[in-house]
């Protein structure tokens, strides 16, 4: 997943090789992670797909099944692996994500510390961050639970530059090791305010310190503790809205009940988004419209930078 | 004009936390009141109410001191060990207020200290804090206030007769929040919580080679630097003549690695075999933008910075010591053609005056297939319309149009709810994955 050589990097003769992670791209909202192996096969619905077919096409193609269905193959990013990772924990997601990567201020060979692991969505995106020269120390006090993810963290790659530990944050804080060391601290743990002073501890003076908490009385109490040694405390919710867009077939304007009502579009055989019927173009508006549905709350993110004492 | 070229070629040094002679930093008056880019010089000077304030006893501090006014210069405050106050002291107390405005009388006669008091006080050396005490003991009303209210008035006191300075380091984050408050337009309203979603989108990682569509004043160029660091390049594309603005990349502490793979280079050296069909339209738009961005972006609060007065104008200076320390050169002939051969790693287009479609569809053949593009777009229709043609001409897959929504909250015991002012928007993004179209279609059974 990282380039963390350039020998990794995707062009245009990057190919998919055995033993290479791909993401089979069904449908948007359908993707799976599989590792390339000469001899075995995924399938499906759309039929039995074989690995050795895949092999030396470029990332990004379009394989097909015996059935003559088709799946794309796509090169593994983060964000990708966010959508197809097993779920061991409720996870962050691209929003979220996203935006605790810009206010933690993380640049190439910075030191962060994590605290719970999870499943490891944020770690990823963690280790994209300050890779190749820096580090990710992530810590979940559930051993089996930080196995799968630092299992996990070898199949994406990003394992030379993030390390699991098995640790309770909440009890024991941060290893000593890290004063005065950290760049950033995340935290995800359901008593943060208990981690929040061995936080302060790790941290580098106006470093910055994320806490995700799905609950306000989290916060509020958090807060508390964050006034102690800490500054420019905010509190965020970020929320993404998804658009639909749909050509519509129409000799009229959309919405006036005319002699030739609007047609939405048909349901599509495979519906992939590379493929639409069109028929009469010239008659053909797109339209867009926000989702009907969209996850309403995944947590409060509040930032805050230690203060300079010295 | 501007302020800083004259002194790009102070790379940071090892310890990029401390503020250094010559390093660029974002000056946070009063909380926020005022944000000013400033460049640490010994001529360099800031301006605080009528008078100047040099910027010198800035310089070997680390990003987040902050700075009080004391006596004619600007002297380090550190924070108190001890708990903040405000919050503990008034927690007990607040959660059961017994105080209400129902006393405050709204008949300007509360303050018993004149205009001319204050400034008798001042004259005689009194300290900015002596005389909120002195306006605090003065007024009639303070004793009645909540002591929430108490604090507001304290605070409004302080930003005017004790003002702060904090010192805060030039990060995407802060350049971008400071841009989209004072001048949004300069970046086409790019928020930073959006900023943040195309940088992941488009996967901008160590050794990737990102071509990116900069219309936003270099703030997208800048971001992009900043995540690649010392690996990878950032090719600011221009499209027509002109090239675009990229100011803001200067406001980052690059070092001069950073600095040489930050390149410009023209869509037409990529497209020099085939036919160049670029319309004058797009180039005409193009001047104008670049007339617009001649306007100094280098400070963001008009009223202050008088940098470098002393200085020749940097831009007429002839001989320039290290040249490839300025970011923005024209990339190299070998490294244009390795990007040809190559293809770019990932896609970000910020262009808040043309159409995505239009660039869309000349640079996503550019990237490598299964390179990860993320476009920025204020109107829906426009990215919509791209968002189809895209599915049409089955140049990619993933296709999502998102809209980011940022909320940010008060958090105080007892008084926790949602900011009373928002950003209402954001802009939308139009995501996917460019995909590997065969030349011949494979027939499908």
């Amino acid at each position: 997943m990282l380039a963390v050589d350039t020998m990794k990097k995707l062009s245009f003769s990057k190919f998919i090789a055995d033993g290479d992670l791909v993401i089979v791209y069904e449908r948007h909202d359908t993707m799976k992670a599989v590792n390339v192996s000469d001899g075995s096969v995924f399938q499906n619905r759309f039929g039995v797909f074989k690995h050795s077919e895949w092999i030396g096409k470029p990332f990004g193609s379009k394989v097909y099944s015996s059935k003559g269905g088709y799946v794309y193959l796509l090169f593994p990013t983060p964000e990708l692996w966010t959508l197809v990772l097993s779920h061991r924990t409720q996870i962050l997601y691209i929003a979220d994500i996203s935006f605790v990567i810009m206010c933690l201020e993380l640049v190439p060979g910075c030191l962060v510390l994590e605290s719970g692991t999870g499943s490891g969505s944020l770690t990823t995106s963690l280790a994209r961050a300050v890779a190749p020269t820096g580090h990710v120390h992530t810590f979940d006090f559930h051993e089996q639970r930080a196995a799968s993810a630092g299992e996990d963290f070898e199949r994406t790659g990003v394992n030379s530059v993030v390390t699991v530990g098995v640790r309770d944050i909440q009890g024991l804080g941060f290893p000593d090791e890290f004063v005065g060391r950290a760049d950033a601290v995340f935290l995800d743990l359901p008593q943060p305010w208990l981690a929040i002073p061995s936080a302060a501890n790790a941290l580098k003076p106006d470093a910055i310190l994320c806490s995700f908490s799905p609950c306000i009385e989290q916060v509020q109490r958090s807060c508390e503790t964050l006034t102690k040694k800490f500054t420019d405390i905010r509190t965020f919710e970020v929320l993404l809205r998804t658009y639909e867009v749909r050509e519509v077939k129409t000799n009229t304007v959309p919405g006036h009940g005319d002699i030739s009502p609007m047609r939405l579009p048909r349901k599509r055989r495979q519906t992939t988004d590379g493929d639409i019927e069109q028929d009469e173009p010239h008659a053909a508006v797109v339209m867009a419209k926000p989702s009907g549905e969209a996850r309403g709350h995944t947590g409060y993110l509040t930032f805050a930078r230690l203060k300079c004492f010295v | 004009m501007s302020l800083c070229d004259s002194h790009s070629s102070s790379s940071p040094p090892k310890d990029n936390r401390i503020a250094w002679e010559g390093c660029s930093v974002l000056l946070d008056v009063n909380d926020g009141d005022r944000l000013v880019f400033a460049r640490l010089t010994s001529a360099s000077t800031l301006k605080i109410g009528k008078k100047n304030y040099s910027l010198l006893p800035l310089i070997g501090c680390p990003f987040g001191s902050e700075f009080q006014v004391d006596g004619s210069k600007l002297s380090r405050a550190l924070p108190s060990a001890e708990v903040d106050n405000v919050q503990t002291n008034g927690d007990s107390e607040l959660r059961d207020e017994i105080r209400d405005n129902r006393e405050i009388v709204d008949n300007n006669k509360a303050q018993g200290l004149s205009g001319e008091d204050i400034e008798v006080l001042r004259s005689q050396g009194v300290t900015g804090n002596e005389i909120i005490e002195a306006l605090i003991a003065n007024s009639a009303t303070f004793e009645k206030k909540t002591a929430f209210s108490q604090e507001k008035y304290r605070l409004k006191k302080q930003k005017k007769y004790a003002p702060k300075v904090l010192m805060r380091r030039p990060f995407t984050r802060s350049i971008c929040e400071a841009y989209f408050l004072k001048y949004p337009d300069r970046i086409g309203h790019l928020r930073v919580d959006t900023l943040s979603l195309l940088l992941s989108l488009a996967n901008v990682s160590t050794n990737s080679d990102v071509v990116v569509v900069d219309m936003v004043g270099g703030l997208l160029t800048g971001a992009v630097a900043e995540r690649l660091g010392s690996s990878g390049y950032v090719c600011n594309m221009i499209l027509g003549k002109k090239p675009h603005t990229m100011d803001i990349v200067r406001m980052f502490n690059f070092s001069d690695d950073v600095c040489q793979r930050t390149l410009r280079s023209s869509l037409e050296d990529f497209s020099s075999a085939e036919d160049d069909t670029f319309d004058e339209l797009t180039r005409e738009s193009c001047e104008t933008d670049t007339i617009a961005d001649v306007s100094c972006l280098s400070t963001i609060n008009d009223s202050i910075m008088k940098e470098d007065s002393g200085a020749p104008s940097p831009d007429k200076q002839v001989p320039r010591a290290c040249k490839s320390t300025k970011a923005g050169n024209n990339a190299s002939k070998e490294l244009i053609e390795s990007w040809k051969k190559n293809g770019f790693s990932s896609l970000v287009i910020a262009a808040p005056e043309r159409d995505p479609w239009i660039i869309a569809k000349d640079l996503l053949p550019l990237t490598a297939y299964s390179a990860p593009f993320a476009i920025y777009f204020q109107y829906l229709q426009p990215l919509a319309n791209c968002m189809h043609n895209l599915q049409v001409e089955k140049m990619a897959i993933g296709l999502q149009i998102t809209e980011p929504w940022l909320r940010e909250y008060q958090v105080l015991p007892s008084r926790t709810h949602p900011c009373m002012q928002m950003s209402a928007f954001g802009g939308y993004i139009l995501s996917g994955t460019r995909i590997f179209s065969p030349p011949l279609p494979t027939p499908e059974s």
